[in-house]
């Protein structure tokens, strides 16, 4: 008898400990469980390839060739954690990168052209968040609109590829700080240190803690007294800014602005944001967990063209991992949750 | 006036009227409170008490009448202006970001900063002080809804109490608290009390606002009935403030009460020992052919509760239900349809009209429900059902393609009973049919009522207006604290021995 209850007393320590961590981090465990699934990919691609996927090279062409893709999850993290999304950040990539590299062409000079860039980028996130804060648009809709407005002027911009020739912008890309095999280009640092302010902003900030309360619940901000309104439309402006920046990005990156860039690439960023551990729902997420996200996109991506097979592979996994972390989540949410 | 008139007023409403589209919420109230009280607001819903608080947070614009927060005018446009005043609210539904750790809600907007941003050292240090003053033990990191809602709503005191609260308005805040929880809450209320805080304190429970209270304001219609000290407000006086006791020009409507109602057969429905978890305890109820029967209570007394069990809106967890004698599980609302119920909601807006289809569409929404969903309604018979009800109940205006949202509460409450009557049901459930609409159509639907019932029809009848339960039904279930308590012959009672029934104390739950 007193002997099952010894045993026992321990146990439920650790139960209680289990549960004390549970309740303060539970919403940490999706972003958890991508670091794994990472880090297991990597290392499976390593032990598949006979050692020659976890290079120095090949990790930093990773981030590299998925700046604009992690500068892009940034917004989109803010965006999602007040329970909204942004259909527009593929488009004003694609347009802002067309207007940069026009404008360029034109003998405009970078100090112009770059601020412009970042500027139209915020412009479009700001129509968005008016529409979807003072006229009450769902953010689907209202961001369906940025995405065809956005998609629109690329084309008016040209039609055609347009090369860029300007030395700031192909700095960006083709400068190598080396550090051993190891290597980044002045893209890799704005992503890097996109995500760092994102991070920052997210933890340290009234405003980024706005924005989680926000999502968990719009109409107890309000009456708390929260600025609610300017958060809402703020999130779709930071959205559109990091568009802006990924249209930079992806210019200096491929050396050409070109109208149909970014297509398609919206729903990567929902996915690869997701798959980081924000709750589509809103209310939960980090940005943080959102770069994890993104690399786990260019994994699989980079593990595929490894493999020589169809790029279509990728899609499906990532759909495939996509179905897991929804459940995941909806598990974790339940489990917290004890009321109602 | 109360007699302690030297202590100053924090708050002071004086003349506050407030109107909405047809309604005047709120007409020309006056409404005080004292450092160091706790004042109870009391009256049936519609009464104008939300009303008033949201006047008081900044919710509403008030649109005549002044109001005084510690000797200053004051015109709240945001609850953050009425915050900045040191006005908080605690809601029955808490207001709270389940998503966020104890502590960050605790101090949200008033997160300590230190150089870098947030200093959330100190910040969960702050929000663990403020609990500690309440007794409130909680690992501020954890998450807000990992918490029971009695400690949630603690938790919500204790914001009130970052931003110094001199006035905190609890709006039902007991209402899913269990008994020890109340305790606790209350003693919480007694020291924020004897600290000089001014609460105003808001619940339908009656046994609870004479436990806390020190004073009590009554409100009916929008109007102020009387402010008391509690100790001069019996508590039958109160439920008759409460209820009011006009003699309106009803009277005359119906015998429809002494009406005699053969009860030797089969009841139509009969349900025992009906009960669910967190919404009814135990109700006993049974209907037979052409009878009407009254559900009386006070708001919360789990009138709404029982007719949605015996509907199927909801499933009971305990007790039995005979339709015509057989034993049946209603298992939703079609179910019930099928044998012969209909349900018109209390939630007219909510539950019940579609604001944007015609008057006519709305009515035979309820044929075409019973029919499937497939199977067309001919025009000609749609019209001859339109025609028919539009005529008998007196819709206004006359015209059946206006959108139903257009038509007054109580025109629309007539589409509904409409719609439900074309059904062709044997038992017909009222849910508050006549709150909130105009003397007229008040004395349409009675009479329609009335009227059906003698022609054999069975009806359970739900109002907070004693007056007309007694009027109408022949037998009254008496509702209290979420059990029925007993059953009245309505020719053998008066209103006051119903009241009487209603606020005796004992048998109640919190004795």
């Amino acid at each position: 008898m007193t002997a099952v209850e010894t045993e026992k007393a321990p146990r439920n320590a650790v139960f209680a400990g289990i549960d004390t961590f549970v309740n303060r981090h539970a919403s940490v465990l999706p972003t958890v469980a991508a670091a794994v699934i990472l880090s297991v990919l990597l290392v499976g691609a390593n032990i598949r390839f006979d050692g020659r996927f976890l290079t120095p090279g090949n990790i930093s062409a990773l981030l590299l060739n998925n700046a604009f893709l992690m500068v892009l999850a940034v917004g989109m993290t803010f965006v999602i954690v007040t329970a909204g999304i942004d259909l527009s950040v593929g488009s004003v990539m694609g347009f802002t990168g067309i207007l940069g590299a026009s404008m360029l062409s034109g003998g405009v000079p970078a100090i112009v052209v770059i601020p412009t860039m970042l500027v139209a980028g915020a412009l479009i996130g700001l129509l968005i968040g008016v529409l979807v804060q003072y006229f009450n648009v769902q953010p689907f809709i209202a961001s369906l609109a940025g995405l065809f407005l956005g998609r629109g002027l690329a084309y008016v911009v040209s039609l055609n590829s347009i090369r860029v020739e300007d030395p700031v912008v192909l700095w960006l890309q083709t400068t190598r700080f080396r550090l051993g095999d190891w290597y980044i280009t002045p893209t890799g640092i704005i992503a890097l240190v996109v995500v760092a302010i994102g991070a920052l902003v997210m933890q340290y900030t009234r405003f980024g803690r706005t924005v989680y309360a926000v999502g968990g619940s719009e109409s107890s901000a309000e009456l708390m007294g929260l600025k609610v309104a300017r958060t809402k439309v703020m999130v779709y402006v930071i959205s559109g800014l990091c568009g802006g920046l990924a249209g930079l990005l992806l210019t200096a990156f491929s050396g050409a602005g070109y109208p149909r860039y970014g297509i398609g690439t919206e729903l990567d960023v929902i996915a690869t944001v997701v798959i980081g551990g924000t709750l589509l729902a809103g209310g939960r997420g980090y940005v943080l967990g959102s770069m994890i996200g993104v690399f786990v996109f260019a994994t699989i991506t980079t593990i595929i063209s490894f493999m020589g097979a169809e790029q279509s592979w990728t899609h499906i996994i990532v759909g495939g991992l996509l179905l897991l972390f929804i459940v995941v989540q909806r598990a974790i949410v339940a489990r917290t949750s004890r009321t109602g | 006036m109360p007699a302690d008139t030297d202590v100053p007023l924090i708050v002071e409403m004086r003349g506050i009227t407030i109107r909405f589209p047809g309604v005047l919420a709120l007409d020309n109230v006056d409404f005080s409170l004292r450092p160091g009280e706790i004042h109870s607001l009391m009256g049936e819903n519609g009464a104008g008490k939300s009303t008033l608080i949201k006047a008081l947070t900044g919710v509403y614009a008030i649109d005549s009448g002044s109001i005084m927060v510690s000797g200053e005018h004051q015109s709240f446009v945001t609850t953050a202006d009425a915050q900045a005043a040191g006005i908080s609210t605690v809601y029955q539904e808490i207001n709270l970001c389940p998503n966020l750790s104890v502590g960050e809600n605790v101090m949200l907007g008033h997160e300590k900063r230190g150089r870098f941003g947030i200093d959330w050292k100190s910040t969960f240090e702050e929000a663990e002080h403020h609990m500690a003053s309440l007794g409130l033990d909680v690992d501020s990191r954890s998450i807000l809804e990992s918490h029971s809602i009695a400690i949630q709503q603690l938790i919500a005191i204790s914001r009130a109490m970052v931003l110094d609260a001199k006035v905190l308005i609890l709006d039902e805040p007991t209402s899913s608290l269990d008994r020890g929880e109340v305790e606790q809450l209350f003693g919480v209320i007694r020291s924020l009390r004897d600290r000089g805080v001014a609460i105003l304190f808001v619940s339908h429970f009656l046994e609870q606002v004479y436990e806390i209270s020190d004073r009590i304001t009554v409100l009916r219609n929008g109007q102020l009935v009387g402010e008391h000290l509690v100790e001069e407000l019996p508590r039958d006086a109160l439920v008759a403030e409460m209820i009011g006791r006009e003699l309106d020009d009803l009277t005359a409507i119906s015998a429809s009460a002494g009406r005699e109602v053969d009860r030797t057969g089969t009841p139509v429905l009969r349900a025992a020992g009906l009960g669910k978890r967190g919404m009814l305890e135990s109700a006993d109820v049974s209907v037979y052919d052409g009878e009407v029967v009254g559900l009386a209570g006070l708001l919360g007394s789990g009138r709404t509760e029982l007719v949605r069990l015996l509907y199927g809106a909801d499933r009971p967890d305990t007790g039995e239900i005979d339709v015509a004698g057989v034993r049946q599980r209603v298992q939703s609302p079609r179910h019930a349809m099928a044998r012969g119920m209909a349900f018109s909601s209390e939630n007219r807006r909510a539950e019940g009209v579609v604001s944007d289809l015609t008057v006519a569409e709305n009515m035979i929404l309820g044929i075409q429900a019973q029919r499937g969903w497939l199977r067309r309604v001919r025009k000609s018979e749609q019209d001859a059902v339109v025609g028919e009800y539009m005529e008998a109940l007196g819709v206004r205006p006359a015209d059946p393609t206006m959108p139903a949202g257009n038509l007054s509460g109580g025109n629309q409450q007539k589409v509904l009973l409409a719609r439900w009557l074309a059904t062709a049901p044997e038992l017909l459930i009222l849910d508050e049919p006549t709150r909130g609409i105009d003397v007229g159509a008040k004395a349409d639907i009675q009479r329609k009522v009335a009227e059906l019932s003698a022609q054999g029809l069975s009806v359970i009848f739900i109002s907070s207006e004693l007056e007309e339960v007694l009027r109408i039904a022949q037998r009254v279930v008496v509702m209290r604290d979420r059990r029925s308590i007993g059953e009245l012959e309505s020719s053998k009672v008066n209103l006051d021995h119903l009241i009487d029934y209603i606020a005796h104390k004992e048998g109640s739950v919190l004795q």
